[in-house]
C-alpha cells in the first residue's frame, strides 16, 4: 500500500508541482490550502507525511505543528518549507515537532530525497 | 589742612571774644550816652580812678573766655575728627570696628547711630554674601550636573562661544573627532566646521522664526558629519554661543551606500533573469512543433535562471538582512543581564515566584530594548499565573548557535496552543500599541511554548546574539573626578584675545606644556626623539584630559644607557610612527599655544632639526620653566623639575615618561604664575625678557666656570 502524503501549502503553484513530484515518487497525495483545512485533511486523509508551509493564513504552521503532535499525531513525519529561512525560525519548527525543514526556494530532488529519507527511516 | 585746625579753633575764640568786648563796649557807650551830664562826670570819675584794674580785668575775662572758648571747640572738633577716623576705619578697613563713645553727649549719640548703622551694614552684607553663596552653590551644581549629563550622553555635544572657541564638549564629541588636537577647551570649532556654517545657520535662525536649529553636513578628510546648530541667547537677547550636535554618518552613509548597491543589483538581476524565464516559457509554449533538443535548451535556460534568482536573494538575506532591524534597539547587554532585567520585572509584578538558573549563555551579548522584553515576558507570566495556574517560574538561558534562547520554565501544564497564540497578540500594559508578537519581531527573535508532547512545559525566546562583546564607552573609564575637566565657563565671556602675545597677560594664555625622550644627549651627533608627551594649560588650568603622547620610531638603535633612564626599548618603538608624522601632529596640538617645557631649549634643539626636515614650523612663544624659576629665585642653584615641585609643593608622579614630566611640569608652571606676578611678570612679554636675563646670567657663569 503506498505512503500518503498531504501538502499543506496557500501558493497554488508550488502546490502542482509537489503534488506532481510526490505522485511520480509513488507516494498517495491530497492538498489543503491553509492550517484549519490542514487539521481537518490529516484526520480524514491520516497521511504518514505533512509537507507543511510556515507562512499561511489564518493558523500558521508552527500552530499546526503543535496542534498536531499535541493532539497525538506523534509518529506523523512533519517537513515544514518556508521562503523565510531564517535560523531561528529553523530552531523553532523543529522545537515544535517538526522533523525536517525545507527552504524555498528548494531544488525538486531535495524535496523528494528528505520525503523518501523520513518514510523509508533511512 | 589738618595743620590749620588748630588754628581755627582760636580765631574762633578770638572772634568770640571779640566779639564780646565789642558788646560790652556797645552796650557801655548806650548806657554812657543815655546818662544825664552829673552821672557821666561821676562815672567818669570812678573809672578813671580804677582804670588799670578795670583793663586789667576786662583783659583777664577776655582771655578765661577765649581758652574756654578755645577748649569746648577743641573738644568737639577733635571727637568728631576722632569718629571721622573711627567711621573710616570702619566702612573701608574693619565693618566689625564700632566706635568709641567718649566724648561730648551730642557727638556719643551720632556715634550710636554710627554704631546702629554699621550694624544694619553687616547684617546686610552677610546677607547679600550667603545669597551670593548659595547662588554660587547652586551653579556649580547644575555646572556639575550638566557635565554629568554631557558625558553619559551618546550623543556628541559642542558648545562654544560666539567666536567658536569651545566652552564644553563631551567624551562622544571627542571619540566621533578622533583627533587630539581637534576638540579641547578654548580651542576653535573652525578646525573642523566651517566658518560659514555657522554663519549661514545663523543666519537662517536669524530670519525665520520658526527655526531654532539648522542642521548641515560637512566633509572632514573622509568622514561626513551632520552638524546641528542651535544658538543660545545671553540675558540682553543677543546670542552668545552654540551648542553644537555632531554625528558621523560616514558609517550610515557607507552602509546605506552598500545597501543601495545591493537593491539595485538584486533588481536589475532579478529583472534580467525574469526575461530570460519569460521569453523561454512563451517561446515553448508558443511552439509546441519545436522538436526535443529545442525544447530542453529552453527549459534549461529556465533552471539556470530560477536557480540564479534564487543565488540572489541569498546573497541580499546574507549582506543586508544579517544587520537589518536591529541597529536601533538601545542596549547591548549579557545575557545574564537581561536575566537580572526581566527577574526584577517578574517580581515587580508579584503574581509569581521566580527564580533565575545560570548556565552557559550568561557571558553571551544582545542587543535589546531590555524594558519592552520585560514587559512582554512579564506579560506571558500575568497570563500563564491567571489561565493556567502557574505560581511559580524558572528563568535560564542556553547558547544556540547564533542565537541565545531563554527560556521561562514551570511546573504544570502548559498552556493551549490557541490560547498562547491570542496572549502574543494582546497589547503590552505600558507600551501603548506593542503586543509581546511585536516586541519579538523587532529584536528579529522567535518565541513559542511548548515543545513536543511529554516535555516539560516552557516558554521559549530565541534572540540573536551580537558579533561581539562591545567596547565599553570610551568615558566609562573617566572617574567623576576628571569630568569638569570637559567644561569651562571662565571661556565664555572671553572674546578672542586680539593683543599681541607679548602684551597678554600670563594668566589668560593656553599653554602647551611638553616633554620629550630622546636616545641621547646629542641631535646634531645623531640623537633622536623616542617620545613625545604634552598636555593643554588653558585659563588656569592643568587639562588632564586633553593630552598627547606617542612614540615615535627614531629609526635608530636606543642606546641601553637612555633605556635606563626612560624605560624605552628599541623594540616598543618597533611600528611606530617617525618623528616626520609625529611633529606635524603635535605641531596641530600646540597650534595657538605658548609651549611650556622644562630646560626646553634641549626638546627644542631636536625639534628645530625635526622641523627642517619636515617643514612643520613652531612658531609660537616659548617658555622655561627652569628660566622662570631662576629669575624667581636667583639664589638658589637647583633648578630642576624636583627641586622646583618641592619647593611649590607639586607632587612628583611618573616621571621620565614624556607625559609624566609634561604633567609635572604644567603643574610646576600654574604654580609659578602668581608668584610672577608678585614679582611684577605679569604678561608673556616680561616674562620671556626675565628669562632671558637669568639665561644670560647662567650663559656667564657656566663660562666662568668653564
Amino acid at each position: 500500500m503506498p505512503r500518503k502524503v498531504l501538502i499543506v501549502d496557500d501558493e497554488p503553484n508550488i502546490v502542482v508541482s509537489l503534488q506532481f513530484l510526490m505522485k511520480k515518487a509513488g507516494f498517495d497525495t491530497a492538498v489543503a490550502r491553509d492550517g484549519d483545512e490542514a487539521l481537518t485533511a490529516v484526520e480524514q486523509f491520516r497521511p504518514d507525511l505533512v509537507l507543511l508551509d510556515v507562512m499561511m493564513p489564518r493558523r500558521d504552521g508552527y500552530e499546526v505543528c503543535q496542534q498536531l503532535r499535541g493532539s497525538g499525531w506523534t509518529d506523523l513525519k512533519i517537513v515544514m518549507l518556508t521562503a523565510k529561512g531564517r535560523e531561528a525560525e529553523v530552531t523553532k519548527g523543529l522545537a515544535l515537532g517538526a522533523d525536517a525543514y525545507v527552504t524555498k526556494p528548494f531544488s525538486t530532488s531535495e524535496v523528494v530525497d528528505t520525503v523518501r529519507r523520513l518514510l523509508t527511516g533511512g | 589742612m589738618r595743620a590749620r585746625r588748630p588754628e581755627g579753633r582760636w580765631l574762633l575764640a578770638a572772634a568770640v571774644a571779640a566779639l564780646v568786648v565789642v558788646a560790652v563796649v556797645a552796650i557801655s557807650l548806650l548806657v554812657w550816652s543815655g546818662m544825664p551830664a552829673d552821672q557821666k562826670g561821676a562815672v567818669s570819675d570812678a573809672v578813671a580812678g580804677q582804670i588799670l584794674t578795670l583793663l586789667i580785668g576786662a583783659a583777664l575775662g577776655v582771655a578765661a573766655l577765649v581758652a574756654a572758648v578755645a577748649r569746648l571747640v577743641g573738644r568737639y572738633t577733635a571727637t568728631a575728627r576722632r569718629l571721622t577716623a573711627e567711621t573710616r576705619l570702619l566702612l573701608e578697613a574693619n565693618p566689625e570696628h564700632r566706635l568709641d563713645r567718649s566724648g561730648p553727649a551730642e557727638l556719643t549719640e551720632l556715634a550710636t547711630a554710627v554704631d546702629d548703622l554699621a550694624e544694619r551694614r553687616r547684617v546686610a552684607v552677610r546677607e547679600v554674601d550667603s545669597h551670593i553663596r548659595a547662588a554660587q552653590a547652586s551653579l556649580t551644581q547644575e555646572r556639575n550636573r550638566l557635565a554629568a549629563l554631557m558625558a553619559e550622553l551618546a550623543a556628541a555635544v559642542i558648545v562654544c562661544n560666539v567666536d567658536g572657541q569651545i566652552l564644553l564638549y563631551n567624551a562622544a564629541a571627542r571619540s566621533v573627532l578622533g583627533d587630539d588636537a581637534a576638540v579641547g577647551l578654548g580651542r576653535s570649532v573652525f578646525g573642523f566646521i566651517d566658518r560659514d556654517l555657522l554663519a549661514h545657520a545663523l543666519d537662517r535662525i536669524e530670519h525665520d522664526s520658526a527655526t531654532s536649529s539648522h542642521v548641515a553636513i560637512t566633509v572632514r578628510g573622509e568622514q561626513l558629519l551632520q552638524v546641528r546648530v542651535a544658538p543660545f541667547r545671553g540675558p540682553d537677547g543677543g546670542i552668545t554661543g552654540f551648542v553644537l550636535l555632531l554625528e558621523d554618518l560616514t558609517d550610515r552613509m557607507n552602509r546605506s551606500t552598500r545597501r543601495d548597491d545591493l537593491l539595485r543589483d538584486l533588481t536589475e538581476g532579478t529583472r534580467s533573469s525574469l526575461a530570460s524565464i519569460q521569453a523561454a516559457i512563451e517561446t515553448v509554449m508558443d511552439y509546441p512543433d519545436m522538436d526535443a533538443d529545442e525544447r530542453r535548451q529552453f527549459l534549461g535556460i529556465v533552471r539556470e535562471e530560477s536557480h540564479l534568482l534564487g543565488r540572489r536573494v541569498e546573497t541580499w538575506v546574507a549582506e543586508s538582512g544579517a544587520h537589518a532591524g536591529a541597529e536601533w534597539l538601545p542596549t547591548e547587554m549579557s545575557v545574564a543581564d537581561l536575566l537580572a532585567v526581566v527577574c526584577r520585572a517578574l517580581e515587580r509584578e508579584g503574581t509569581v515566584a521566580v527564580s533565575v538558573r545560570h548556565g552557559a549563555a550568561d557571558a553571551l551579548w544582545v542587543r535589546v530594548d531590555s524594558h519592552a522584553l520585560a514587559r512582554a515576558l512579564a506579560q506571558m507570566a500575568g497570563r500563564l499565573h491567571d489561565e493556567v495556574g502557574v505560581g511559580e517560574l524558572t528563568l535560564a538561558a542556553t547558547p544556540d548557535g547564533s542565537h541565545a534562547q531563554l527560556e521561562m520554565s514551570w511546573p504544570g501544564p502548559p498552556p493551549r496552543p490557541a490560547r498562547f497564540q491570542a496572549w502574543l497578540d494582546q497589547p503590552l500594559t505600558g507600551l501603548a500599541a506593542s503586543s509581546a508578537r511585536d516586541v519579538v519581531a523587532r529584536h528579529g527573535g522567535e518565541i513559542w511554548s511548548g515543545g513536543p508532547a511529554g516535555a516539560a512545559p516552557d516558554l521559549r525566546l530565541l534572540l540573536p546574539l551580537t558579533e561581539a562583546e562591545p567596547q565599553p564607552a570610551p568615558h566609562t573609564s573617566l572617574d567623576l573626578a576628571s569630568r569638569p575637566e570637559f567644561y569651562d565657563f571662565g571661556l565664555f565671556d572671553r572674546q578672542q584675545q586680539s593683543l599681541a602675545w607679548a602684551d597678554r597677560d600670563l594668566g589668560d594664555l593656553s599653554y602647551t606644556v611638553f616633554d620629550t625622550e630622546t636616545t641621547g644627549l646629542d641631535p646634531t651627533g645623531g640623537d633622536q626623539i623616542i617620545s613625545v608627551g604634552a598636555v593643554r594649560v588653558v585659563n588656569r588650568r592643568l587639562l588632564r584630559n586633553e593630552s598627547f603622547e606617542r612614540l615615535v620610531d627614531p629609526q635608530r638603535r636606543v642606546p641601553a644607557s637612555s633605556t635606563a633612564v626612560h624605560g624605552i626599548t628599541s623594540e616598543m618603538l618597533v611600528g611606530q610612527p617617525t618623528i616626520d608624522v609625529v611633529l606635524p601632529a603635535f605641531a596641530r596640538f600646540a597650534a595657538d599655544t605658548v609651549l611650556v617645557g622644562h630646560n626646553v631649549g634641549f626638546d627644542m634643539q631636536f625639534l628645530r632639526l625635526a622641523e627642517s626636515r619636515t617643514g612643520v614650523q613652531l612658531t609660537q612663544p616659548v617658555l622655561d620653566t627652569l628660566l622662570l624659576d631662576a629669575a624667581l629665585h636667583p639664589h638658589h642653584d637647583e633648578h630642576s623639575l624636583e627641586a622646583i615641585a618641592g619647593r611649590l609643593g607639586v607632587a612628583v608622579l611618573g616621571r621620565h615618561t614624556a607625559l609624566g614630566d609634561a604633567l609635572v611640569t604644567g603643574e610646576v608652571f600654574l604654580g609659578m604664575i602668581p608668584l610672577l606676578q608678585q614679582r611684577g611678570i605679569t604678561t608673556l612679554g616680561e616674562a620671556s625678557a626675565a628669562s632671558r636675563v637669568t639665561l644670560a646670567a647662567r650663559l656667564d657663569r657656566s663660562l666662568y666656570n668653564s
